[in-house]
């Protein structure tokens, strides 16, 4: 656990926020839940990483096409998380193994930095990172 | 007597996908819908499970289901087949009965 400063809440301190997605896209309804509250979230200012592992990895695949489903195809706005300063996506290596998936088969997602120059978020890292990146946060919030 | 098993929960969330194997006989078919089709990936860890216990009985995926979660015809396992929701309901009236595993 990080140390914080112990003020009332709203007075400036920041935590360190991580959303665990581990569920597919359209077969239930967390992953668009989640997605909306780390949008709200991002208005708090606080340290927010997002993490996908297990299933959830297949949230950023690329070429979703839900014309068939009846179902809004929301991947796009994963995109729009550079924007909303969401700048810490992992992805967690041996899911993507699992199901046999790679890397190049999720969608980019990029963040302008200062120096207009666009920067990848998605950092692919393995189970044993993505098990210390856990252990540094204040607040886990699975979806 | 040939039995339409339906999975619809992704195998590496449920049993479902793998108890379905499980009781699958000659005959029988197999239908991965919804988050079911992700079992169905050629290089994902339940291909083999797949290619296995499926030996005799078809097995088809839901094509518009399999759009939806970003994959493509040619990332499935070799043997299964395509259909869309036409093709499901000839599926149903195919077989005798319907076996839904949730």
């Amino acid at each position: 656990m990080a140390e914080t400063e112990t003020r009332p809440a709203g007075t400036g301190v920041k935590k360190k926020f991580m959303y665990v997605n581990r569920k597919t896209p359209y077969g239930t309804i967390y992953a668009l839940e989640a997605l909306e509250v780390v949008l709200i979230s991002a208005a708090f200012e606080q340290d927010v990483s997002v993490a996908f592992l297990d299933d959830g990895v297949y949230q950023l695949a690329s070429g979703q096409n839900t014309s068939g489903i009846g179902m809004k195809n929301f991947s796009p706005t994963y995109k729009a998380l550079g924007d909303y300063e969401v700048k810490k996506l992992y992805v967690e290596r041996e899911s993507l193994d699992e199901r046999g998936l790679k890397p190049e088969d999720l969608i980019e997602i990029v963040y302008e930095d200062e120096d207009f120059a666009e920067k990848p978020l998605v950092r692919i890292v393995s189970r044993a990172e993505l098990t210390e990146i856990m252990a540094q946060q204040d607040v886990l919030l699975n979806f | 007597m040939s039995t339409l098993h339906t999975v619809n929960k992704s195998p590496f969330e449920r049993s479902a996908f793998i108890s379905a194997l499980n009781h699958l006989r000659p005959g029988d078919a197999l239908l991965m819908l919804e988050d079911g089709v992700v079992g169905a990936h050629k290089s994902g860890a339940f291909a083999g499970l797949l290619a296995g216990a499926a030996a005799g009985c078809s097995v088809y995926v839901l094509v518009p289901d399999m759009m939806a979660r970003g994959m493509k015809a040619e990332d499935l396992a070799p043997g299964v087949e395509l259909v869309d929701y036409g093709g499901f309901v000839d599926l149903v009236a195919a077989h005798q009965k319907t076996q839904a595993w949730l």
